[in-house]
């Protein structure tokens, strides 16, 4: 392996894509402020100067329209990736993704392919509000056939959407803000890290486990995995052991991971930035409750997320809807003095 | 069609109070968001500050809003956009619960849970959003309701040049045609969606010209002053009360400040705001009241003064408001 230097995450997202677009000329991006701006998060920085305009092409703001024409370049053998802005904006396009991005495939039987990777920006915690703050990624992965995937930090950044721009599969590929390393938005330092120069992959449908322990296990994507690194630190010093894993992609989904941690601590937190209700806490609760029979538990499941509330815009509001550590460490301690119910 | 004296002095100050509002914000946006009170390494710091999150401000735009609001009653409908301070101000939100909302504070507009791009103020019929082209649609629903009940009531939904190429412009302005709605479209043209200027992302050179795709008026207003919006927005209004139906309006205006507060604007020729500040359109209209003799230098100076002390009042009275108990957050989803 190469000398290693650290790069942020939008760093090491621009570098990956700049890379593939070297190695494939059928690669190219479309999206608003992509091209001179460099993406208003930095995903593209750099790239216009280095593939010009025919390859890195900023849009209108049209994004059924040209969303809905990466999935027709896609099918003519074209391998586009596409930015959505922020991932609030699915809305005005999401017939497009949902109905024939994600269904094209499977309703062909399987005779048309879509490598079109569409990358969008998540989370919020900065004060933008109901509108510019979600994660979503619970709704994309909930509906069939669309592959999700969610770097938490630099090194997984690049091998996953270098893995998801050679897939010949429609992939979401959300990026949260608050750890992109972006030069006016605070964010979680361990999201910077080593990123080898050469391009590599990282498969889909691995988690990572970030951090081992006996007490309880910690799922998460995204930011909230750098939350719950820092939780597991603090419980750390009360003889609290936390398992923390980064589950990196939701479809596919790593569900041994989850279980083979489950099985060793007893205890299940599944900590989101997405809305609590209907989304990732419950499936992965779910799935453990589905496998009862051969997993003990030693306290009931514990889900947070945020809880069926619009973002609200003022900072103690929005801090209080959104998991942050002391929530994570005051639910893993409460799940340390759980009871369960007697079995029949 | 000409302004009256009283109108004429409206505008008049009502953009100098939107000037002086967007200004005091531009600073005070930047309270606690620079070095050294952020993270080390940071240049700026959104997250930070009594005025947290995004903000994007409307100095230069002043004409569009106090041009077409001069005609609005309290019972006309406004639907704004993420630039949305001087529409409310023209409109007649007060200016106090405003910046409160904007401050995220308990007596805001919204209770704090909205925030600067989405202030709701129903009782001045004045609502806004941050999605591009979110607003033609309620706007239309608005007149909708105005028709159905009978009234001379009018809407009026104001977006840029970037939003005219969204779905929601195209299907709205083909429902506003088709039912004949009370609606007026006003495009606030500043060029610029964020870094992609309107030769790059719109294939005509005139938002006007769709007018005629949609069976409807356009009017293009191709200079940057509060009288000839006043002019075009005044047919197009009295259009509206009239039963003729939708009007679509494009106004060439200058966006002074970045498309956010901390937008380098690296895409922006150096020099062009320098070069846009000339034709400043408040003295323009100041100059215009004076050869009218609507404006002595006394009367200038104590009208500036009034506003500055206004501002100053509302900012103050923002900051000393209480913010909401975290246990708020769970409340009004439903009513």
């Amino acid at each position: 392996m190469s000398a290693a230097r650290k790069l942020t995450m939008a760093q090491a997202i621009a570098e990956a894509i700049g890379q593939e677009m070297e190695r494939e000329p059928k690669v190219f991006v479309m999206g608003e402020d992509i091209g001179k701006y460099g993406g208003i998060f930095s995903a593209t920085a750099g790239l216009l100067d280095r593939f010009g305009p025919e390859r890195i092409m900023d849009t209108p703001i049209s994004e059924t329209a040209f969303i809905g024409a990466a999935t027709g370049a896609a099918a003519e053998g074209f391998r586009p990736i596409v930015e959505l802005m922020f991932v609030d904006f699915f809305g005005v396009c999401m017939d497009q993704i949902y109905n024939h991005l994600a269904k094209n495939t499977y309703m062909s039987g399987g005779n048309v392919r879509l490598p079109v990777v569409l990358m969008t920006a998540i989370g919020g915690g900065y004060g933008d509000a109901a509108q510019h703050s979600q994660c979503l990624y619970g709704l994309f992965a909930h509906v069939p056939g669309l592959k999700v995937v969610i770097p938490s930090n630099a090194y997984d950044a690049k091998g996953l959407i270098i893995q998801a721009i050679r897939d010949d599969n429609p992939v979401m590929y959300f990026f949260h803000k608050g750890i992109m390393g972006l030069p006016w938005m605070a964010y979680f330092e361990g999201s910077t890290t080593e990123v080898p120069q050469e391009p590599y992959t990282i498969p889909f449908g691995q988690a990572r486990v970030v951090r081992e322990g006996t007490d309880v296990t910690i799922v998460a994507v995204s930011q909230m995995v750098h939350k719950a690194l820092l939780a597991a630190t603090e419980l750390a010093k009360e003889n609290i052991r936390a398992e923390v894993i980064d589950l990196r992609t939701l479809v596919p989904l790593d569900t041994d991971a989850v279980v083979r941690s489950v099985a060793k601590t007893g205890r299940l937190l599944v900590a989101d930035e997405d809305y609590v209700n209907f989304g990732l806490t419950g499936e992965i609760a779910a799935l453990v409750a589905e496998r009862l029979d051969t997993l003990t538990l030693k306290a009931p499941v514990r889900r947070l997320g945020v809880p069926g509330v619009p973002i609200p815009y003022s900072r103690p509001l929005e801090y209080s809807v959104i998991p942050q550590v002391q929530h994570i460490s005051e639910a893993c301690r409460g799940m340390l003095h759980s009871k369960l119910a007697r079995a029949a | 069609m000409e302004p009256s004296a009283e109108q004429l002095t409206w505008m008049y100050e009502t953009m100098l109070l939107i000037r002086e509002y967007e200004e005091t914000m531009a600073k005070v946006y930047l309270e606690g968001k620079l070095p050294p009170q952020i993270q080390k390494g940071l240049a700026f710091d959104i997250a930070s500050g009594p005025v947290p999150g995004e903000m994007h401000l409307a100095a230069g735009q002043e004409p569009v809003a106090v041009g077409v609001c001069a005609h609005l009653r309290k019972e006309d409908t406004v639907v704004g956009t993420h630039r949305p301070h001087h529409f409310a101000i023209a409109k007649g939100v007060p200016l106090d619960r405003m910046t409160a909302e904007i401050f995220g504070k308990a007596n805001g507009l919204g209770r704090g849970k909205g925030g600067h791009m989405h202030l709701f103020d129903p009782e001045h019929k004045f609502s806004c959003s941050g999605i591009v082209g979110a607003s033609l649609p309620p706007a239309c629903g608005a007149a909708l309701a105005a028709k159905k009940a009978g009234k001379d009531w009018v809407a009026v939904a104001f977006f840029g040049e970037g939003a005219a190429n969204q779905g929601s412009f195209h299907e709205s302005l083909n429902l506003a045609a088709l039912w004949k709605l009370p609606v007026v479209f006003v495009c606030e043209d500043n060029k610029y969606a964020i870094s992609v200027d309107k030769e790059h992302s719109t294939a005509i050179r005139s938002n006007a010209e769709r007018a005629a795709a949609y069976g409807i008026a356009g009017r293009a207003v191709t200079k940057n002053d509060a009288i000839e919006v006043f002019a075009a927005a005044g047919e197009a209004i009295a259009r509206a009360r009239k039963g003729g139906g939708p009007t679509l309006i494009e106004v060439k205006t200058d966006r002074y400040l970045g498309h956010f507060q901390g937008d380098a604007e690296v895409y922006r020729p150096k020099g062009e705001v320098e070069q846009l500040r000339k034709d400043d359109p408040i003295p323009a209209l100041g100059a215009r009241l004076r050869s009218r003799g609507l404006l002595g230098d006394a009367q200038d100076t104590a009208i500036r003064e009034k506003i500055r002390t206004r501002v100053r009042e509302v900012y103050d009275f923002a900051r000393r408001s209480p913010y909401p108990e975290p246990r708020e957050a769970l409340e009004h989803v439903f009513a």
